[in-house]
């Protein structure tokens, strides 16, 4: 790192933390901005219980675990690089990605379904709704792969200290991905 | 007083023109206040030979209050600004008064596409009249618009009523207005609406009661 | 710190927060001169309508449109928020604070160079069939969401594309900005030591990244109605028109602050410097800064008092707007105070601080016109509000950014600015700029809409064209006066004397590096015992009294 960076800080909190509460501050009025729209327009017309129900429940729930489960190893991952157990890390940060790949995958499989019956992005307002929120969605969790893909080959590469804080600044963004989805299901799915 | 604005005919515009004075008046007060001041403090304090500042960080309230009781005259003009302004607004906004002459304005780009309910009072009936940016009304009766846009966002906007309403396609929006004085006035859109907007215009035409009587008969002439 | 960096890490690949200063401001500039550009060939148009522009050639309506997008987008995202925020900022923050560089130097260069990207961008939809966004910087769909009725295809796809890599550059900033505030503060630098204009760019960095969030989720609905065929806005399709107008001035309130801000606290920079005389009311001018960022955000339906929303939300929305002129109204004051008893020099940067001040008070008082909702009936839309916004916003980005850039122009380039023409500059674009759009504000009185390509269409225009053909000939005089500015600029880069550590005596913490400042700003981190306005101070024998300077050997000591 820049030895700039890296200075004794006036609050005594890493400054890659702060700018991390920054960030995800911003993406929450971003999430926020496309829920409240969606709730806005949703109380101003009708018709969308209806559309709703052709989501697939029982693949949402799935998945919903799915992501619930990637942040209980994510901070497993945490946990392992405070004990300073590179292995352990490497193994929950694998699992991390794996489960992230995971709903990724039964996210498209669930997209292909509605596609194949008619449930396009254009065939109402509901599944633009749907498909921006989930679409938007899904981008974070691909970056949140990415991020954790990095530090994976970081570690293999022996580049990670112990005490590393970039895990839990990854770990912060990821629990963040996680939460919005908690919001998006019930939105979406249970309505 | 200047005439800035062209002809009022309105039976509300009035009232929004003696606002827009009221607040010139207060802020042109404080423009000449504040102006004025800063001219006079730059005349008076240049640097001169000799001449040192004063150390007056005005962090003390004696000192601050220097600016805080004007910001104090400011937050009550701003309510006098806004009372006043709620009365206007609940006039030619808050409700409409009744009346049996309703008229449809379908703006798309580029014109204005102005149906007339016909001797039945009912639009959506068979003896509608479709005219093209050409709108007729008597003076001295309160005449309701149903804006509807097939399109893009326009704007209904007659300047010299004091009136202006954006058309949202997907919405049925109400205005309404009551013309006091006859002759012939412009409809623009106001409203960026595609390559065309510069030129969207249509034509109010303001009758008498006997003029607007005779153009009734003109247009309907099977009817008694 | 002492290595030797090749060129490319010098000059383009550099984290050093002040040379990434200058590349925004390099960018910002080279965007003015197009915006210098849009604005010249919209008023010949206006003044002379369907006549050949004098190196041009004619202009179609639906080039005008385009003319008319691009010149708001320009000034907004890629004249005034590089040069008020990402220049200054940049430029400042470190040096002011008393710190080395940015919290995060390699996330500040990716900020400069995502900008630089969504600036390709932009510049590349002027070219694409079909030409470039035309639905007005405001973008209202359904016109921008549907390419059949602009006619315009890609030319809107990229111009949210570059938005949104604007957003994200500056959303990177920000985080930067606030970071390094927040922690990178020199011993002794607490935060109500901080010189003014960091307030205002902290606080404009929080509204940035607090607002723009709803519209960056807005830009994407309006990107997928374009190509992905959803129907976000498009009533046919069971959308909502009006939700891009809430999400758009959601964001567009705070950002008119956004902008504003950083400009004031350049006035609020220069003004006790050249006045030898503390900023009047420290405090209150922060707690008014943060009252008016608050408020900004509940403000944004005084743009839709018309727009067809429910007619009952337009008097909290117009008290609340009429409310905002409490705060600034306070600085108004504050700076004006300030003047009084003081010994007032008047240099190049104090010129262009007090016409950004004469000039701002203008803007904000018209805007109480506005604000009202039933006058809002009359003058929305026409070119009162033009006025206005540029008598706000073109106080705000040139004359404090006029203020700003001679003001640390030693500081930036270790040479001085050539004090005559500075003055000759200040005063045409004064005069000019006044000659340009308070008549502006009558034609709006006359009822003359907004975006309207020829104003000889409509009748009741007519007799306002005289005053149109005005405004035009002082717009092309306001903009032939700045280059006296370009020529100074470039020569005092070059041949310009050298500047000392501190050539206006004043007190905030980048004079006491040198001119201008290596990498790693400061020989050592310097100590902070004093608030930023020390200016004729009784403790002190001279007239300014660093913050850095112990008055006793003890005070040193102690630290």
């Amino acid at each position: 790192m820049n030895s700039t960076a890296e200075t004794i800080t006036a609050t005594g909190i890493p400054s890659g933390k702060i700018g991390v509460w920054w960030f995800l501050a911003s993406e929450i009025t971003v999430f926020g901005g496309f829920i409240a729209s969606y709730i806005v327009v949703r109380l101003g017309s009708s018709g969308w219980s209806e559309a709703a129900a052709h989501l697939n429940f029982s693949l949402a729930l799935v998945n919903t675990f799915v992501l619930l489960t990637s942040s209980l190893t994510m901070v497993l991952a945490f946990a392992a690089v405070e004990g300073g157990n590179r292995k352990r890390l490497r193994t929950y940060l694998w699992l991390t990605i794996l489960l992230g790949l995971t709903f990724l995958a039964i996210k498209a499989f669930e997209y292909g379904g509605e596609i194949a019956a008619g449930f396009t992005p254009g065939a109402g307002i509901f599944w633009s709704f749907y498909y921006g929120m989930t679409g938007l969605h899904a981008l974070h969790v691909l970056g949140g792969v990415v991020v954790n893909l990095i530090l994976l080959f970081a570690t293999l590469r022996g580049l990670l200290k112990p005490n590393e804080h970039r895990v839990e600044l990854a770990g912060l963004y990821w629990h963040f991905v996680d939460i919005v989805w908690i919001f998006l299901f019930p939105l979406l799915y249970l309505t | 007083m200047l005439n800035w604005f062209p002809e009022n005919i309105s039976t509300f515009g009035g009232e929004i023109d003696s606002l827009f004075y009221l607040i010139l008046y207060i802020t042109g007060a404080w423009f000449i206040a504040t102006e004025g001041l800063i001219v006079f403090f730059l005349i008076r304090f240049r640097r001169r030979q000799g001449s040192k500042a004063a150390y007056l960080p005005g962090e003390t309230l004696r000192q601050a209050s220097w600016i805080l009781v004007p910001c104090v005259v400011v937050l009550v003009l701003d309510l006098w600004i806004d009372f006043r302004g709620a009365a206007v607004w609940a006039k030619v906004k808050g409700g409409m008064p009744p009346s049996d002459l309703r008229i449809q304005v379908t703006a798309k780009q580029f014109n204005w596409e102005i149906v007339y309910p016909g001797p039945d009072g009912k639009l959506g009936t068979a003896d509608d009249l479709l005219m093209e940016n050409e709108l007729h009304v008597p003076a001295g009766k309160v005449v309701h618009v149903v804006l509807k846009s097939k399109d893009v966002i326009h704007s209904f906007f007659l300047p010299n009523l004091r009136l202006k309403q954006d058309i949202v396609p997907g919405r049925e929006i109400e205005a309404w207005f009551e013309a006091t004085k006859p002759g012939k006035y412009e409809i623009p859109c106001a409203e960026l609406c595609g390559f065309g907007h510069s030129g969207m215009n249509g034509w109010l035409h303001v009758h008498t009661a006997d003029d607007y009587a005779k153009w009734v008969r003109e247009q309907w002439p099977s009817e008694k | 710190m002492s290595e030797k960096l090749g060129f490319w890490r010098t000059y383009l690949f550099s984290t050093d927060h002040k040379t990434i200063a200058k590349q925004y401001f390099t960018l910002g500039l080279l965007w003015a001169i197009v915006g210098g550009l849009t604005a010249y060939l919209m008023r010949w148009q206006l003044a002379f309508p369907d006549t050949e522009v004098p190196g041009w050639g004619f202009i179609a309506p639906d080039f005008y449109n385009m003319l008319v997008t691009m010149h708001g987008t320009i000034l907004v995202f890629f004249v005034a928020m590089p040069i008020l925020l990402a220049t200054f900022g940049n430029f400042l923050i470190p040096l002011m604070i008393g710190a080395r560089d940015m919290a995060f130097p390699r996330l500040n260069m990716l900020s400069f160079w995502v900008f630089a990207l969504a600036s390709l961008v932009l510049l590349i939809s002027f070219f694409v069939p079909g030409g470039a966004a035309s639905a007005g910087w405001t973008g209202y769909p359904p016109l921008s969401a549907k390419a059949d009725y602009t006619g315009v295809g890609w030319g809107i796809n990229l111009w949210i594309l570059a938005l949104a890599l604007e957003f994200i550059s500056f959303l990177m900033g920000g985080i930067n900005f606030l970071t390094t505030t927040i922690n990178l503060r020199a011993p002794g630098m607490t935060f109500f030591r901080l010189p003014l204009i960091i307030w205002m760019q902290i606080t404009a960095a929080v509204l940035f990244m607090l607002s723009v969030g709803p519209l960056i989720a807005g830009a994407v609905m309006l990107l997928m109605d374009r190509t992905l065929g959803t129907t976000f806005y498009l009533p046919e399709g069971g959308g909502e028109p009006l939700l891009w107008q809430h999400l758009f001035w959601f964001f567009g309130h705070p950002e008119v602050y956004v902008i504003l801000l950083p400009g004031l606290g350049m006035v609020l920079e220069t003004m006790p410097a050249f006045s030898r005389k503390p900023i009047f009311g420290y405090r209150p001018i922060i707690y008014s800064t943060i009252a008016a960022g608050i408020l900004s955000f509940i403000v944004w339906a005084h743009h839709q008092f018309i727009s067809g929303m429910d007619p009952r939300l337009a008097m909290p929305f117009s008290i609340t707007t009429i409310i905002i002129s409490v705060p600034f109204a306070l600085i108004v004051f504050a700076m004006i105070a300030t003047l009084w008893r003081a010994s007032i020099h008047f240099s190049t940067p104090m010129l262009f601080a007090l016409g950004t001040l004469s000039v701002f008070i203008l803007g904000g008082l018209t805007g109480i016109f506005n604000g009202s909702a039933p006058i809002d009936i009359y003058i929305h839309d026409t070119y009162f509000v033009v006025a206005h916004f540029h008598y706000t916003l073109f106080s705000a980005t040139f004359f404090a950014g006029f203020a700003g850039i001679t003001y640390w122009f030693p500081k930036m380039f270790g040479r001085m600015m050539n004090e005559t023409l500075g003055k000759i500059h200040f005063w045409l674009t004064f005069i000019f700029f006044n000659a340009t759009f308070i008549p502006m504000h009558f034609v709006g009185l006359g009822g003359m809409m907004r975006r309207i390509a020829n104003p000889m269409e409509y009748e009741f225009l007519k007799s306002l064209q005289p005053v149109n053909e005005f405004i035009t000939v002082c717009a092309i005089l306001l903009l032939i006066s700045q280059i006296p500015f370009v020529v100074n600029f470039l020569w005092s880069m070059i041949r310009g004397s050298v500047a000392e550590r501190n050539p206006w005596q004043a007190n905030t913490l980048e004079w006491s590096a040198p001119s201008p400042p290596p990498h790693g700003n400061f020989e050592t981190i310097p100590v902070v015992y004093r608030s930023p306005y020390e200016y004729s101070s009784p403790e002190a024998t001279e007239d300014w009294l660093p913050q850095d300077r112990p008055l006793t050997p003890s005070a040193a000591a102690r630290q």
